[in-house]
């Protein structure tokens, strides 16, 4: 199984690529078309700021190339909220594969939030084989200051201030907010529902 | 709900975990590989690597000691110690670290963290500041606590927020290695003036000391290390108590 992980200019990708290397998957790190395009299994990772990388893809023409692929997409946090519709960040456009979804910012002044949110919370309403084998409630990793909206791509929530999309899907295309390479035994059994889509 | 974090923290020196106290007289306490993948299985939410004699020409040694933690633990881990640069954190963050912590360098420099945030996320700039009773208020002191600045930690934790820090390590060198509980009163005051979470660390000698820092301390999460490595405390029981007491954790 050929597994690509999408290089651009968004963050720390070693942790997802050592999160793969510890369930046994070597995968290959790219941003040329070709690879993505002819890969089983796509990691769309990501930390930083929506704008910036909004901007590296479309110079790459990459925003086109993820918005068509058929194959198994997870999109792994800033890559979740690309693929949204929108995100208030830097008021940024983004990949519109979860058409209606809007990415907005935590509320620091509402119920004196911390932002980001930086922690372990818990997952409710768990739907589709990606959460295959885990319990309501069970404990993922965060760090964002940024949230997607729920809508009825939502296939799981967890509750900051507000209940928010934990993780979306639609078609082929899978979104996480948490960080399932950061996220214990239960992070690495999301990993390896998603290789096994 | 958010949980509480419960951080072990591991000093390093010569690729040996050891701990002092008030930052002094040292003592082994075993290999940081093993102690991070022991804290992992038994559910530390988080782990902090502290180099405490980063010098040039061990930082090779550090980064491949990062290296090694990575590919064994799948938690989220902060690396510290003498980091003064964009290109000492990117060799770091190369090596599978999650986040960077400096303390001295940003203090010398608070350009230091509006650098790292812009070019890092501010996710992963973790301001660490040792604060020190200096004529009756809490001062900042830089160098592993042997140099006292002007510098107060309410301010200074302000600052460091609004300059891109997006979490605070504080650090009591009053209550460091003393095992008589976290100064709750300054993790209060600076939880509330700071819009980042904050980790208190230095004092912690008993479950009640966790339970304290969380609810009066207003804590968001708490760093300990002798009494996890010496196995005084373990952390499932940790955990158990403190969700006894209503406090959010991850179990």
């Amino acid at each position: 199984m050929k597994v690509v992980v999408i290089k651009y200019n968004a963050g720390n990708i070693q942790s997802v690529l050592f999160g793969l290397e510890r369930i046994g998957v070597q995968a290959t790190v790219s941003d040329d078309p070709e690879q993505i395009i002819t890969s089983d299994k796509v990691i769309f990772p990501g930390v930083g700021e929506a704008s910036t990388a909004m901007k590296y893809l479309s110079e790459r023409n990459l925003d086109k190339v993820i918005s068509s692929l058929h194959q198994p997409v997870l999109g792994i946090c800033l890559g979740m909220q690309l693929m949204c519709k929108h995100s208030e960040e830097n008021n940024t456009p983004c990949l519109g594969i979860f058409e209606d979804v809007k990415v907005k910012k935590f509320d620091r002044a509402k119920k004196n939030l911390k932002v980001p949110q930086i922690g372990w919370n818990n997952i409710t309403g768990l739907k589709t084989a990606l959460f295959k084998s885990i319990e309501a409630n069970s404990y993922c990793y965060y760090v964002h200051g940024y949230y997607a909206e729920l809508s009825k791509h939502t296939i799981a929530t967890s509750d900051y201030g507000k209940l928010y999309s934990a993780a979306l899907n639609k078609d082929n295309f899978f979104g996480v907010q948490f960080h399932p390479e950061k996220s214990a035994a239960i992070g690495e059994i999301i990993l390896k529902n998603f290789l096994a889509l | 709900m958010l949980t509480k974090r419960i951080i072990p923290c591991l000093d390093i020196k010569d690729n040996r975990t050891v701990k002092g106290t008030n930052f002094l007289q040292l003592r082994d306490a075993g290999d940081p590989v093993e102690l991070a993948v022991r804290y992992c299985e038994e559910g530390a939410d988080e782990l902090v690597f502290l180099d405490i004699t980063a010098t040039t020409e061990k930082r090779k040694t550090l980064a491949k000691l990062v290296k090694e933690i990575s590919v064994n633990i799948n938690i989220p881990f902060t690396v510290g110690g003498g980091i003064n640069s964009i290109s000492d954190v990117s060799v770091l963050l190369e090596n599978g670290a999650d986040k960077v912590t400096i303390n001295s360098s940003a203090v010398k420099n608070p350009s230091l963290i509006n650098d790292l945030a812009k070019n890092f996320g501010s996710q992963c700039v973790v301001l660490a500041i040792d604060a020190k009773i200096i004529n009756d208020e809490w001062r900042v002191v830089t160098h592993g606590g042997r140099n006292p600045t002007n510098l107060s930690v309410q301010a200074w934790a302000k600052e460091s927020a609004d300059r891109g820090a997006g979490e605070i390590l504080l650090t009591s060198m009053e209550n460091d290695g003393t095992k008589r509980g976290y100064a709750t009163e300054l993790t209060r005051q600076i939880a509330e003036v700071a819009p980042v979470p904050v980790i208190a660390s230095g004092g912690a000698g008993k479950m009640e000391d966790f339970a304290i820092v969380f609810e009066a301390g207003k804590a968001d999460a708490a760093l300990a290390a002798s009494i996890f490595h010496f196995k005084e405390i373990s952390i499932p029981s940790l955990k158990k108590y403190l969700a006894d007491k209503k406090i959010p954790v991850r179990i």
